[in-house]
């Protein structure tokens, strides 16, 4: 009885359905703790949390030393008065690229070749931000204090938005940014 | 007070004896389950007024709130649903499975008074400094945001007067053992609120150790906590203290299955074994929000984020067994035995307390619990973290489970423990379904908006200009979802206020039935206690569940692999 102290003995091993079901969600949880692992060696998505800590001042200087020697272009968002104009800067194949989260803009954008490799350094430079980018729905987390580095390698073409997807205040919901594959 | 006794038997003790159940109730501990239940109703009708608010912005088409209401509100909504009113309503649980089930008196009226009004303070203030624009952070409030000291403070005087709510419990376990008010083991109801009790424990201290140094930082008084330790520390909170709101779920679903069916465990050691993982294992459920953050690494994401080895959802799926499993054998036994299926369609599905319950187990178990475990894995939550996935998923377990399961006790609590009839019982009978309907509808609109990649917390998505028509109907799902549910909730808030006031007084009488199985002729209750093979439909049920989890867990990392190599 569930609302009555127990006074009978109650201690008894499963048997029946009862085992057989708990054989069935044992196996599951071992072949889902498995897949993680697995993933790592053999799958290409993976976050390893590769991380560095950085003042924020620091991380900006390092940006804008980035944009200053690989600068492409400028990019003006269209209707977008919050964002206005941001360079376009296009990192070395296989080589570094420094992206900011601020309120309210991701800077600069950047300009990527296809199938190559590139160490994306992100961090955020006042609140905390969300590295969101679409329409592919790749997310990663962006913290001041924090060089979070994601070695990413772009296998589409075309123009991608980052969305912030962590609350930054009033703008969070305008603030974007952009990469070009090409 | 240590010189009477705790044994509500003993006389002179204050308690009477229920006209329905024939079990002993303590005049202490009803006036306190009382005053924590109908504080915490408050609390959610507040948090859904804010529900209905929130989905109405949502729904890009209508676009209801300003900018900054939306915001606050939003950070409103969190806190009264997550903490208030599941905080409120859980203590309310606890006193109750510590006393009556035990034959106990309530350790404390003093102490009792003490927890109820420092989480009433404690509450009110947030409320109030969030409203008054101070404190536009999220439930969350992830460093460096920063609210004004008075949101901080109101968060710890909750977190006190609950811990103070859990202590009085843990002493009325004391005593009741100390003054032999009960002989044997305690009841599974009882044990299940012990393992909510303990997990509250590490969790409110999480809890201390956040909330303190950010308190004394909006102070001015100390340094700005690391942002990345405030996130772990703080989900050391947020996620554990989720659950504490299984813990005491799955104690009403066997609550509720037994006095609505008679049914009973079908294996007491095992379930009381699925108990004791989640007190086990839970506690490293923090990672699930760390899985794509810098500074934590792949090893140690992979080893909490499977708590080792699934252990804790190993034990929902253990209860997702049994509970069905001890309707099916107390069914059977009444006599309800033809086909596979016989004891479904023969279930009292007009009780609002069993329907409830019912509808709970289901849309925990098939929506949140699937959605949950996918979205925590490591590398797939590459592809949901931040979306509206995620309050896709907890949507469906904290509001579609626990919420509506604490709903469903409520039809039981207010004729038992307020002893009065409910008005309006049709209404009643409904107000369940609806609210399923409601929260499956939400729940599926932000799901499937999440995985087109709208973010959670957004005011706005046509800012970005990359979301196309399909995601704006889902959010007209969301919307429509919301707005069912927030009918059933004030329904539900409308039945309980109404017979507090106007329900008839049942005094020495039996409660109303609102609907059970009679046993047919010639059955014994009992009959099938020892066979091991009388579940086939549970078997079935959890063979369908299981098939279901298979083929949404591979579909995500198909759906992973299409996105770009990251490391």
């Amino acid at each position: 009885m569930s609302l009555r102290p127990l006074t009978a003995p109650w201690f008894h091993g499963p048997a029946g359905h009862e085992k057989i079901w708990l054989g069935c969600a044992i196996l599951w949880c071992f072949v889902m703790s498995l897949m993680m692992p697995y993933w790592h060696f053999r799958g290409k998505q993976n976050s390893t949390g590769e991380a560095y800590t950085v003042k924020p001042a620091d991380f900006l200087a390092r940006t804008e030393k980035f944009v200053a020697a690989n600068r492409v272009g400028t990019y003006k968002h269209p209707g977008n008065a919050l964002l206005g104009e941001v360079p376009v800067v296009e990192p070395p194949p296989g080589g570094d690229a420094y992206l900011i989260g601020r309120m309210w803009q991701w800077y600069p954008a950047l300009r990527l070749r296809q199938g190559e490799t590139y160490r994306i350094h992100l961090s955020a430079l006042d609140l905390q931000h969300g590295f969101s980018l679409q329409p592919l729905n790749m997310n990663f987390q962006a913290v001041p204090g924090y060089d979070h580095v994601l070695t990413l390698t772009p296998t589409s073409k075309g123009e991608f938005t980052i969305v912030c997807n962590e609350f930054c205040g009033i703008g969070h919901s305008s603030m974007t940014g952009k990469i070009f594959v090409e | 007070m240590s010189t009477t006794s705790h044994n509500l038997a003993a006389p002179g003790t204050p308690g009477r004896v229920c006209g329905t159940t024939g079990l002993h109730v303590c005049f202490d501990a009803q006036r306190f389950i009382k005053l924590n239940a109908v504080s915490g109703i408050v609390f959610l009708l507040l948090g859904g007024i804010a529900a209905l608010l929130l989905a109405l912005t949502r729904w890009q088409t209508v676009h209801l709130l300003p900018v900054d209401w939306f915001y606050r509100i939003l950070t409103f909504h969190g806190l009264n649903m997550l903490i208030f009113w599941i905080l409120f309503f859980e203590v309310a649980i606890l006193y109750f499975a510590c006393t009556t089930p035990l034959n106990a008196r309530l350790y404390s009226k003093k102490v009792a008074w003490l927890s109820f009004a420092l989480m009433l303070v404690g509450a009110l203030m947030t409320d109030y400094i969030i409203l008054k624009g101070q404190a536009d952070v999220m439930m969350t409030s992830y460093l460096p945001l920063l609210a004004h000291p008075v949101f901080y403070l109101g968060i710890i005087l909750v977190a006190v007067g609950t811990l103070i709510g859990v202590f009085n419990f843990f002493a009325t376990l004391y005593v009741a053992k100390r003054d032999k008010a009960y002989t044997g083991s305690m009841p599974i109801v009882t044990f299940g609120a012990l393992a909510a009790a303990i997990i509250a424990v590490v969790t409110l201290l999480h809890g201390a150790v956040v909330m303190i140094p950010t308190f004394t930082y909006s102070m001015g008084w100390t340094a700005e906590p690391d942002p990345i330790w405030y996130r772990l520390i703080w989900w050391g909170l947020g996620h554990q203290s989720q659950q504490v709101n299984v813990c005491a779920m799955v104690s009403v679903w066997y609550l509720l299955t037994h006095i609505v069916l008679g049914s009973r465990p079908i294996n007491e050691a095992v379930c009381r074994s699925a108990f004791v993982l989640y007190i086990l294992f839970i506690n490293l459920a923090s990672a699930h929000h760390l899985l794509v953050d810098p500074a934590v690494g792949a090893t140690w994401k992979i080893w909490n984020t499977s708590y080792a080895m699934y252990l804790a959802v190993l034990a929902s799926m253990v209860h997702g067994f049994t509970v069905p499993a001890g309707v099916e054998v107390a069914m059977r036994e009444k006599g309800y035995t033809s086909g596979i299926f016989g004891w479904v369609t023969a279930l009292p599905w007009k009780n609002p307390a069993f329907s409830g319950t019912a509808l709970s187990v289901v849309i925990f178990g098939f929506l949140g619990g699937i959605t949950g475990v996918t979205l925590g894995t490591q590398q797939i939550n590459i592809i949901a973290h931040n979306t509206l996935r995620i309050p896709g998923h907890f949507h469906v377990t904290v509001v579609g489970g626990t919420t509506l399961a604490f709903m469903a006790l409520a039809y039981y609590v207010i004729p038992l423990i307020f002893q009065r009839d409910f008005i309006w019982r049709g209404l009643a009978r409904v107000q369940p379904w609806l609210f399923g309907l409601g929260i499956t509808l939400l729940a599926f609109g932000m799901s499937f908006a999440g995985s087109m990649g709208v973010s959670r917390r957004s005011y706005d998505i046509d800012a970005q200009g990359v979301y196309g028509p399909a995601a704006h109907l889902w959010l007209g799902v969301l919307g429509i979802g919301g707005v069912l549910a927030f009918l059933s909730l004030l329904i539900f808030v409308v039945l309980c206020v109404g017979t507090l006031f106007f329900g008839q007084k049942i005094e020495g009488r039996p409660m109303a039935d609102w609907g059970t199985p009679r046993a047919l002729a010639g059955t014994t209750p009992g009959s099938l206690a020892h066979d091991h093979y009388a579940t086939k439909g549970t078997m079935v049920l959890t063979l369908v569940f299981l098939a279901c989890f298979v083929v949404y867990y591979f579909a995500n990392w198909k759906a992973l692999a299409d996105v770009w190599p990251v490391r």
